[in-house]
C-alpha cells in the first residue's frame, strides 16, 4: 500500500446525498478479476451518455457535459467533496479502487456507508468526515472559486484552505498509523499468530462443532 | 456482572486481542466466498506467498454472475465465465469446498449458508458482500467486508475491527394479514433513514419478531445494511433451534445437545443497555412500496408518491426531484395506479421457500396481466427450487405465465442476462432500488413477495390486504 502523509489538490464537488456504490462503479465492471483499471468507469452511468461495458473503448464514448468530472474547471481533481452517506450500499472494494484509479486521494463528506469507509483505508485512500456546516461552506467555495484547492495533512489531522483556515478531523489511531507508514495489516496481524492459535485451540475445545465441519 | 447485549456477548466471545483504543482482533468462525469479491483476495495471497489459515472455515459458491437459464452449455458471457472459472480454480488450489454452478446445493450465498448449517448461532460469519447481515437472524455476528478483508480473513482467520454501538429495534404488536418481514424492514428504513443504523449493530426484538419464522428473520436482518447497520441480530429461541436440526454442516448428534444448550444463552441479558432504542407498532404497518432510488424513499401501498414541494431541506428536496425524474413519476400519484413492466421475485431478501409459497398462494389459478412483459421467479438455491417443485409451486407460476428459473442473484443486480431495459418499471422483492441497479435506466420498486405477485396479476400495485 502507498503511504499517505499530506496531499494538496483540486476539489470536485459532488452535490448529492446517498451516493451509492452502484453509482460509483456499476455492476458490469465487477466482473473483472483485477484490482486496477476501474478509473475510466468511475461514476460510469452519470459520466457518459451511453451504457458502458467492461470491454468498451471509453475514449470514444459520448460524455455527459453536465457531470462535474467532465467540466474543464475540475480537471485533474484529486479531492472529492460529497454529501451525507457517501458510499452506501454494497461491500464492493471496487468503489474505492475506482476512485483511486481515477486519481482521487481523498473524499470529504459528513458521513459514509460503513463498509465503503472501511475499505477505503485498505486502498490507501483517505475518507474524511467533517461537520455538515463546514461541508456546506466548502461547497459554496468550490462553486465560487475555479481552481479551488485544499490541503490535507494526515499527521496533523487537518484540512486547510488557501487562506489558512484549518479544519480538524478525527481519524482512528491504528488506521492513521497504517496509512502514514503504508503498512499491510495482514503482516501486522500475523505478528499475533501465536495468540490467534491459542484462541483457536480454546475454541476448538469449547465448541468442537465449529471445526472440521466443512471438508 | 454487567448486563450484556447479545452483540456484546458475541463480540467478547471472539476478541483475540484488544488494544487500549478498542481496536480488536476478532476471530472469524466462518467465511462465505463468492466469485465477485474473492479473485483479488486469492491473488493477494499468492503474491505474498501466504496460505489460507483454516480451510474448513470457508465455503464458496458462485451466485452473482451465473445464468438462470439452462446451464448445461456453460456461460456465454466470457468475462463472467472467467470470473467463475477463477473461483473454481482458487478453491481447487486451496482446498476450499465450493458448490459449483451445477451442484444441486448451489444458490445465493446468503441462502445456502443457513440452509446447509454452515451458519450457526454464536458464530462470527463474514463474506465479501454487504448482505451478510442476513445471517444475524441466527444469533450470530455476521457482516459484510471488502476484498482486502476477505484476504485478511483467509490469511489470518481474524479481522481488525472496532465495536459498533448497540441499537434495539422493538417491533411490538402483531403485523396484520398481508404484512410481511419485508414490510417491517422497509417501514423501519422509512422511519430511521438509510443512515439511521450507521455505526450500530441492530438487535430486532418484540412480539412481532418472536412470531417470525427463520425465513422472515433473515429477510429483516438482510436489510439491516439498507438501514446503514453492518449487522442485524435476532436472539436465539426455539424457532432457531428447530431450524438448525439436521442441517448438513451443523453439530450432528454427537454435539447437538451441547450446542443447543449454548445457543439458548445467546440473547441479551434483561436490563442490558442499548445506546439507541427504536419502537415500532407492527400492528400499524401497511404493505410498503418504494417510490424512489433509495430504500428510505418508501410509502404505504395505500399512499401517494410524495411531493418535493413539501420538503424543506434543500439537499433532500433535490434528491427527491432527481429520484422522481429518474423513476418517471409525478408527485401525488396514488401508488396503486403505478403500472409495472416486469416483476422479479428472488434475491437473498426474498427467495426462500416461504417467500415462494406466499407468492404462489396469491397467484394460484390466475394469470399475469397483459401489460406485464416478464415475471421472473428465481429460487434462492437449488434445494429451495427442488422443494418448491415437490410442492407444485413451479406449476402454479408457469400456469400464470411466469418464468421459473435456476438459482442465483439474477435481476437483483443484473450481472447476468436478467436485466431491466432503460425506462422499464419493475416490482422487485430485492433490497436495493438504486439508479441502474437492475439494469441501466431501469426503475425498481421494492416490495414483498405477495405484493410483487399481486402486481404481476393486476399489472399495477395493489394492496394485498384488500385484494383477493
Ligand atoms: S441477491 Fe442481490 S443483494 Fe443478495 S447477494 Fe446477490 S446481488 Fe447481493
Amino acid at each position: 500500500m502507498d503511504k499517505f502523509i499530506t496531499h494538496q489538490g483540486i476539489v470536485a464537488p459532488l452535490d448529492r446525498a446517498n451516493v451509492d456504490t452502484d453509482a460509483i462503479i456499476p455492476k458490469q465492471f465487477l466482473k473483472s478479476i483485477k484490482r486496477s483499471g476501474f478509473g475510466p468507469n468511475l461514476f460510469d452511468s452519470w459520466r457518459y451518455l451511453d451504457v458502458g461495458e467492461p470491454d468498451s473503448d471509453n475514449s470514444g464514448r459520448p460524455l455527459n457535459p453536465d457531470f462535474i468530472l467532465n467540466q474543464e474547471r475540475y480537471k485533474g481533481a484529486s479531492i472529492l467533496l460529497a454529501r451525507k452517506n457517501f458510499g452506501c450500499g454494497s461491500s464492493r472494494e471496487h468503489a474505492p479502487w475506482a476512485l483511486c484509479d481515477y486519481g482521487f486521494k481523498v473524499v470529504i463528506a459528513p458521513s459514509y456507508g460503513e463498509i465503503f469507509f472501511n475499505n477505503s483505508f485498505k486502498t490507501g485512500f483517505l475518507p474524511i468526515v467533517l461537520p455538515e456546516s463546514q461541508i456546506d461552506r466548502l461547497f459554496h467555495e468550490v462553486f465560487a472559486f475555479p481552481g479551488f484547492r485544499l490541503t490535507v495533512d494526515l499527521q496533523a489531522q487537518t484540512v486547510s484552505t488557501g487562506d489558512g483556515t484549518a479544519m480538524p478531523f478525527e481519524v482512528d489511531a491504528f488506521r492513521k498509523y497504517c496509512l502514514l507508514n503504508g503498512l499491510d495489516d495482514i503482516g501486522l496481524t500475523l505478528r499475533n499468530a501465536e495468540k490467534i492459535r491459542a484462541f483457536e485451540d480454546k475454541r476448538r475445545l469449547a465448541q468442537p462443532w465449529l471445526f472440521g465441519a466443512i471438508v | 456482572m454487567l448486563q450484556r447485549t447479545l452483540y456484546d456477548k458475541l463480540w467478547d466471545d471472539h476478541a483475540v486481542h484488544a488494544e487500549d483504543d478498542g481496536t480488536t482482533l476478532l476471530y472469524i468462525d466462518r467465511q462465505l466466498v463468492h466469485e465477485v469479491t474473492s479473485a483479488q483476495a486469492f491473488e493477494g495471497l499468492r503474491l505474498a506467498r501466504r496460505k489460507p489459515w483454516r480451510i474448513d472455515a470457508n465455503l464458496a459458491v458462485a451466485d452473482h454472475n451465473v445464468p438462470t437459464t439452462d446451464r448445461s452449455k456453460g456461460i456465454d458471457d466470457v468475462v463472467a465465465r472467467l470470473q467463475i472459472e477463477t473461483l473454481d480454480r482458487n478453491c481447487e488450489e486451496s482446498g476450499i469446498v465450493e458448490f459449483r454452478m451445477n451442484d444441486p446445493r448451489q444458490g445465493i450465498v446468503h441462502v445456502i449458508g443457513p440452509e446447509q448449517g454452515a451458519t450457526l448461532p454464536g458464530m462470527t460469519v463474514v463474506c465479501g458482500d454487504s448482505h451478510t447481515s442476513t445471517h444475524g437472524a441466527f444469533g450470530c455476528l455476521a457482516f459484510g467486508i471488502g476484498t482486502s478483508e476477505v484476504e485478511h480473513v483467509l490469511a489470518t482467520q481474524t479481522l481488525v475491527a472496532k465495536k459498533s454501538r448497540n441499537m434495539l429495534v422493538l417491533f411490538n404488536g402483531r403485523p396484520g394479514r398481508g404484512v410481511t418481514a419485508k414490510d417491517l424492514a422497509l417501514a423501519l428504513i422509512g422511519q430511521i433513514g438509510t443512515a439511521g443504523g450507521t455505526g450500530y449493530t441492530i438487535e430486532y426484538a418484540g412480539t412481532a419478531i418472536e412470531g417470525l419464522s427463520m425465513e422472515g428473520r433473515m429477510t429483516l436482518c438482510n436489510m439491516s445494511i439498507e438501514a446503514g447497520a453492518r449487522a442485524g441480530l435476532v436472539a436465539v429461541d426455539e424457532t432457531t433451534i428447530t431450524y438448525m436440526r439436521g442441517r448438513p454442516f451443523g453439530p450432528g448428534p454427537a454435539y447437538w445437545n451441547r450446542a443447543a444448550d449454548y445457543w439458548r444463552t445467546l440473547r441479551s441479558d434483561p436490563g442490558a443497555r442499548f445506546d439507541r432504542v427504536v419502537e415500532i407498532d407492527a400492528s400499524q404497518i401497511v404493505p410498503q412500496v418504494t417510490w424512489g432510488t433509495s430504500p428510505e424513499m418508501v410509502v404505504p401501498v395505500d399512499g401517494r408518491v410524495p411531493d418535493p414541494d413539501r420538503e424543506r431541506d434543500p439537499v433532500r428536496r433535490e434528491g427527491m426531484e432527481r429520484a422522481l425524474t429518474y423513476m418517471g413519476l409525478e408527485p401525488n400519484t396514488p401508488i396503486e395506479s403505478i403500472r409495472v413492466d416486469k416483476v422479479f421475485i428472488g434475491s437473498c431478501t426474498n427467495s426462500r421457500i416461504e417467500d415462494l409459497r406466499a407468492a404462489a398462494a396469491v397467484v394460484r389459478g390466475r394469470r399475469k396481466a397483459q401489460n406485464v412483459k416478464l415475471v421472473l421467479i428465481v429460487p434462492g438455491s437449488g434445494l429451495v427450487k427442488r422443494q418448491a417443485e415437490q410442492e407444485g409451486l413451479d406449476r402454479i407460476f408457469r400456469d400464470a405465465g411466469f418464468e421459473w428459473r435456476e438459482p442465483g442473484c439474477s435481476m437483483c443486480l443484473g450481472m447476468n442476462a436478467d436485466v431491466l431495459l432503460a425506462g422499464e418499471r419493475c416490482a422487485s422483492t430485492s433490497n436495493r432500488n438504486f439508479e441502474g441497479r437492475q439494469g441501466a435506466g431501469g426503475r425498481t420498486h421494492l416490495v414483498s413477495p405477495e405484493m410483487a405477485a399481486a402486481a404481476a396479476i393486476e399489472g399495477h400495485f395493489v394492496d394485498v390486504r384488500r385484494w383477493r
